[in-house]
């Protein structure tokens, strides 16, 4: 949790200036264009993971620094990415919004709401049909429960009882507008069960009560199938990182930042630990933002590599 | 190997390729009875329901959850009925498995072939009888596939299988029943196929108007050049024939504006500065009844008359 705090807060000052959208303007940055930034939100990311073997995939969504760092991946070659620099893991062609591990068995993060739930569903299938142990944790945010592919995803998972954690990373607003106002009925996990598909709702800002939700229905997604996990938190941030919220009322966001899931987290384990480990993160972040400066461009050939194989050579 | 229908060279070149790789899986609604076409005919019976997936009427997911198997593994066949209905899984196409190999930096692949038909379907109105071949081809990523004969059916649909990049695969909605004779030969994707030669004017087609080119009666020495993949599209066959006619026709199926010959025409036109010329359906939607569907068809008369 620490270290997403640390890395979010190091990629938000690194993104200053970057997209002339709410009102900022466009100037250099080392960060470009939109970062959708998970502050606040990263007990979801901490305790759902910690449950997870290396092995085991991840879908993610356009928030997705912290499911990646969570599953394992290199800070250092997250932050890279960001910066587009060769070393990150996508070479510098997929940025924040495309953020992805392979490695570890994180599958992508998805500019595209609700994207990441077909292709969860698609690879615990091909976990099924290849007889392997793993199961896929599937993160989305609230706003994804408004999409079709939530309905169909969830649908194909209960047929055909496939290895899938849902994780509804619930932080209250889709983009600018309020989940609330924009979604009928009983929300997210009323919708999972009218499909057959169990879970349960925790406090998302609780990391400890994440942690024994998550591990509770991972051991039932090993044998059983897909279960739903509804995690409700809250989104620090704007939208994007140069969003200041302004529509938001100042008593909802004072009430959310007493529930900030590293200060009740501090509580449970003690100052000298949350010290020592914030110290430590602080200390990986810097090593990451100063490696992700001193990293190399790709080359601009690169634009024309990984595009396809058959045809390589014909750009027009 | 035999006389085979376009549908039954389809089925036999997937059968091979399932019987050649374990990873090869089927995913779509109906597979498990054959498929509505029966291009799938018994393999669920003879592969197990595993590895021929029915599912639900869910384009968005069958196109996602398949770019899903193909990152983890499996080279999977999505079944889509008629290209019109994946208009429901455009995102999972284009924003997913055409980008995922790129904006990934190349860590993961989307080795899987979309079965998407195209083409007038008699009867069929403006909902089952489009041909959007264009659409594909415009999106960088994606391969596009459309067979005029089984034994192309045949041949590209292995080829396509093993690709190793997202094949859209676009049969012709009415080539179903067409028969040949069908041999387990090879045909490499991006390459045309010179279907009669001539040397007044090269006509470049693909797809069901490489028959309708043949029934063409005129007094010139038309060459006929079978397109067969869209992209990437063989330049060295069209080239070489227009540089021996002097004279270019391109005739498609689909609405004629911004239609996929009009890149060939373009093309052509840039690079050897001959006249071109192009047929293809008015841009109107495809009407239900007889007289109204006709006016949408590319016929043999429309051709001659541009040939003239």
């Amino acid at each position: 949790m620490a270290r997403i705090r640390a890395f979010e807060n190091a990629a938000e000052e690194a993104s200053r200036g970057s997209v002339a959208a709410f009102g900022a303007s466009l100037a250099q940055s080392n960060i470009r264009g939109p970062l959708h930034l998970s502050t606040g939100q990263e007990a979801v990311a901490a305790g759902v993971c910690i449950n997870l073997e290396k092995d085991d995939y991840v879908t993610s969504t356009h928030r997705g620094h912290g499911h990646t760092l969570a599953k394992g991946a290199s800070m250092e070659r997250t932050m890279g990415e960001l910066f587009g620099r060769a070393t990150g893991f996508n070479r510098g062609k997929g940025g924040s919004m495309h953020i992805a591990d392979f490695s570890v068995g994180m599958l992508g993060a998805n500019g595209v709401v609700a994207a990441g739930m077909p292709i969860a569903v698609g690879a615990a299938h091909a976990v099924k049909i290849k007889n392997e142990k793993r199961i896929v944790a599937c993160f989305f945010g609230d706003g994804a429960v408004n999409r079709g592919p939530f309905l169909e995803a969830l649908n194909w998972a209960a047929i055909h009882a496939l290895p899938v954690l849902f994780v509804c990373e619930d932080n209250r607003w889709s983009a600018t507008t309020a989940t609330d106002s924009m979604t009928a009925g009983e929300g997210a996990l009323a919708r999972a069960a009218a499909i057959g598909v169990q879970g349960s709702e925790v406090d998302g800002n609780d990391v400890f009560a994440v942690d024994e939700a998550a591990r509770g229905l991972i051991s039932e997604v090993r044998s059983k199938g897909p279960r739903f996990l509804h995690a409700v938190t809250y989104r620090f941030k704007g939208h994007v990182s140069v969003d200041a919220a302004g529509y938001r009322d100042g008593a909802e966001v004072a009430r959310a930042l007493e529930n900030d899931p590293l200060a009740l987290a501090r509580k449970r384990i003690g100052e000298a630990d949350a010290r020592r480990i914030e110290q430590e993160a602080d200390k990986e972040v810097r090593r990451a933002v100063q490696a992700a400066s001193d990293a190399p461009w790709p080359d601009a050939r690169d634009a024309y590599r990984d595009v396809q194989d058959t045809g390589s050579d014909q750009w027009r | 190997m035999a006389l085979m229908t376009y549908a039954e060279a389809s089925w036999a070149s997937l059968r091979a390729s399932m019987l050649a790789r374990p990873e090869v899986v089927v995913v779509g609604e109906d597979v498990g009875r054959g498929g509505i076409f029966q291009q799938y005919k018994g393999l669920q019976q003879e592969f197990g329901a595993a590895r021929v997936v029915d599912t639900p009427i869910s384009e968005a997911t069958i196109m996602g959850a398949a770019v899903g198997m193909a990152l983890a593994g499996l080279r999977p066949v999505v079944e889509m009925r008629v290209v019109d209905f994946a208009l429901c899984a455009m995102d999972e196409i284009v924003n997913q498995a055409a980008k995922a190999r790129y904006m990934f930096g190349g860590q993961g692949r989307v080795p899987l072939v979309a079965r998407l038909p195209i083409g007038l379907w008699a009867g069929s109105a403006a909902q089952h009888s489009q041909s959007l071949e264009a659409w594909f081809a415009h999106v960088p990523g994606l391969v596009v596939v459309t067979p005029a004969t089984p034994q192309d059916n045949y041949s590209l649909l292995r080829a396509a299988m093993d690709c190793g990049d997202p094949v859209i695969y676009m049969e012709h909605k009415e080539l179903w029943g067409l028969q040949g004779e069908v041999q387990d030969e090879a045909v490499p994707l991006g390459r045309a196929r010179v279907v009669r030669e001539g040397k007044d004017v090269t006509l470049v087609t693909w797809s069901r108007t490489v028959h309708t080119a043949l029934e063409v009666k005129s007094s010139k020495s038309v060459e006929i050049i079978d397109l067969r993949t869209l992209w990437p599209w063989d330049r060295e066959t069209v080239f070489a024939s227009v540089e021996k006619t002097g004279r270019l026709i391109v005739v498609h199926e689909a609405v004629q504006a911004a239609g996929f010959g009009a890149e060939i025409a373009a093309t052509v036109a840039e690079e050897l500065g001959v006249p071109v010329k192009r047929v293809g359906a008015p841009r109107i939607p495809v009407g239900y009844s007889k007289p109204l569907e006709n006016e949408a068809r590319v016929t043999a008369e429309r051709i001659l008359q541009s040939l003239q």
